[in-house]
């Protein structure tokens, strides 16, 4: 079973770190906060995920980040057995999911699904964001998703 | 304006590989292993291997061709290419690359190679144990999906979804690869059959991969190669002629966090009417296909899209019978492929498109003229090629 841990995974997973060239730092100093923000382009004023220094649509580079309210779909799923990484060794299975946002042209973003690893996943099913904050020296928060209802 | 093709222009005329290692246990340095291949590819071919003045590989290979050039005393090296992209989706690119260069006379001989010694220089399957991510990665690491098994279960979970597939089309490619394993001494896994049983009582890596769903890793070299048409039978093997190749993806397809505006596809939608197109060949006269298997759920796309069979027969189509050679309907990985043979990054594959048309496999299919090579499923770019013999040019 997975452990029973602070976090859905076990200690010691890579940590996200901003990019160099900074292109998602918002990103990251958002979900901070518990905020869960897409990229959008103010030119064409469409969401675009991941980011990118160009708007994919219009070629602006007018781009800024939107706090979205993260009504998610399950888009598709796996459940994980095998640990590839010393700290995932006590936390097999666990469960990925790669969520769309309907509300935002259904942008992708993957993530884990909470509650028992073993549950049956349906593609369609409706999610909502969990913010998961990490402490240490570089403090971090990833974005979870659970089934509504 | 006269088509712009290179159906025809050139031709393989030597293959080569030293051999397969389990992951690790190559005795050899990576570059022994690249030059002892392209030596054994040059004397297939009987052809003093100073005369090779090009190169053509992929997915990043460590072995430098002005180093192999040095090495080898090559007199003039004129072509030294190289395909973007990890995974093995560049392996028919590479041979795209070296047909294009001998017809258009940038160079004259070019061998494709490549080399893997993960025993020198680490492993694909495992996660990066680095204490930050960035990044493409910074959006998938920290939730566990760090390798490529765990980067393409998603699509097939979603094919399996949009078009009622089962896990059975996943088996018959496992079962299928290591049935012809059994038939070839080269083969890692030759002397090591695998049942339907074993294969649903093996342990998931992720679902809806079972251990037998995901390719080895090995250790070892393989080259090939390629002259104009105009020389191609003057060496010693019959030559086999590259008739179409393509490289690429759909759109979108290398965007981060899963972006991909088609999602559940091998990446060869866009890329295989073009590789028929040049090929002048319908799938219909596909006599036998050589389907790169990082994955089974990538093989079952492959075939899909390469027209082979619909999404709509594909649970009837894909089975061990149909796969098999010699009497299948569309016999695949007849040397025992990716999961069987050896790991090479898909350049066995190719290899063995080319003995195919010989008439060297160990697994022969009767009378094969069009031999079809699909490299590197859902990864981007993805590559494939049809290979044949005099016969249909």
């Amino acid at each position: 079973m997975a452990n029973p841990g602070r976090y859905y995974l076990g200690e010691g997973m890579p940590a996200p770190a901003p990019a160099i060239d900074g292109l998602d730092t918002e990103y990251w100093e958002g979900l901070k906060q518990h905020k869960l923000f897409v990229q959008h382009c103010h030119t064409c004023d469409r969401p675009q995920f991941g980011p990118e220094w160009v708007c994919h649509i219009c070629h602006s580079f007018d781009l800024g980040w939107r706090e979205v309210e993260g009504n998610g779909r399950i888009f598709s799923w796996e459940r994980v057995w095998h640990p590839v990484h010393p700290a995932l060794q006590d936390s097999c299975p666990y469960l990925v999911v790669l969520v769309e946002l309907p509300n935002h042209e259904n942008v992708r973003m993957v993530g884990n699904l909470l509650g028992d690893p073993m549950q049956p996943v349906e593609i369609g099913a409706e999610v909502r964001p969990v913010f998961e904050d990490h402490d240490g020296d570089d403090p971090y928060t990833l974005v979870h998703w659970e089934l509504v209802g | 304006m006269a088509k712009r093709t290179m159906r025809g222009e050139s031709a393989i005329i030597g293959v080569g590989e030293t051999t397969y290692y389990k992951r690790g246990r190559s005795p050899d340095a990576e570059f022994k292993l690249v030059v002892e291949a392209i030596l054994k590819a040059s004397a297939d071919a009987g052809i003093d291997p100073r005369e090779i003045d090009g190169f053509a590989s992929y997915s990043n290979d460590r072995n430098d061709p002005s180093r192999i050039a040095a090495a080898l005393d090559i007199k003039d090296l004129r072509f030294s290419n190289m395909e973007w992209g990890g995974g093995g989706g560049g392996g028919s690119a590479a041979c795209a690359h070296a047909a294009a260069a001998v017809a258009t006379g940038l160079a004259d001989t070019v061998v494709v190679f490549r080399g893997l010694a993960q025993g020198q220089f680490g492993r694909f399957g495992q996660g990066a144990q680095v204490p930050h991510v960035r990044g493409d990665q910074a959006y998938t690491a920290p939730y566990g999906l760090m390798s490529p098994a765990q980067s393409f279960a998603m699509r097939v979970h979603r094919l399996f979804d949009d078009h009622g597939i089962t896990q059975d089309t996943l088996k018959a490619c496992s079962l299928a690869s290591y049935h012809h394993a059994q038939n070839n001494p080269r083969a890692v896994m030759y002397g090591r059959p695998l049942s339907p049983e074993d294969y649903d009582a093996s342990r998931w890596i992720v679902e809806p991969f079972h251990l037998f769903d995901c390719c080895q890793e090995n250790d070892g070299g393989a080259a090939m190669i390629f002259v104009s048409a105009d020389r191609a039978k003057d060496f010693a093997k019959t030559p086999v002629y590259f008739l179409g190749g393509a490289v690429g993806s759909g759109n979108r397809a290398g965007s981060s966090s899963h972006n991909a505006t088609d999602y559940a596809t091998s990446n060869f939608k866009t890329v295989a009417p073009r590789m028929y197109d040049m090929a002048e060949v319908k799938p219909e006269e596909v006599d036998v296909a050589q389907v790169y298997e990082n994955f089974t759920g990538g093989v079952v796309m492959s075939i899909i899209e390469h027209g082979l069979t619909s999404y709509e027969e594909a649970n009837d189509f894909i089975t061990f019978e149909n796969l098999t050679a010699p009497n299948g309907k569309m016999p695949i990985n007849t040397s025992g492929g990716n999961l069987a043979e050896c790991y090479m990054h898909g350049l066995e594959l190719n290899i063995e498109a080319v003995r195919q048309v010989r008439g060297e496999s160990c697994n022969q299919v009767p009378d094969v003229n069009v031999s079809l090579v699909a490299s590197g499923p859902m990864v981007t770019p993805v590559s494939d090629m049809i290979v044949g013999s005099e016969a249909v040019l």
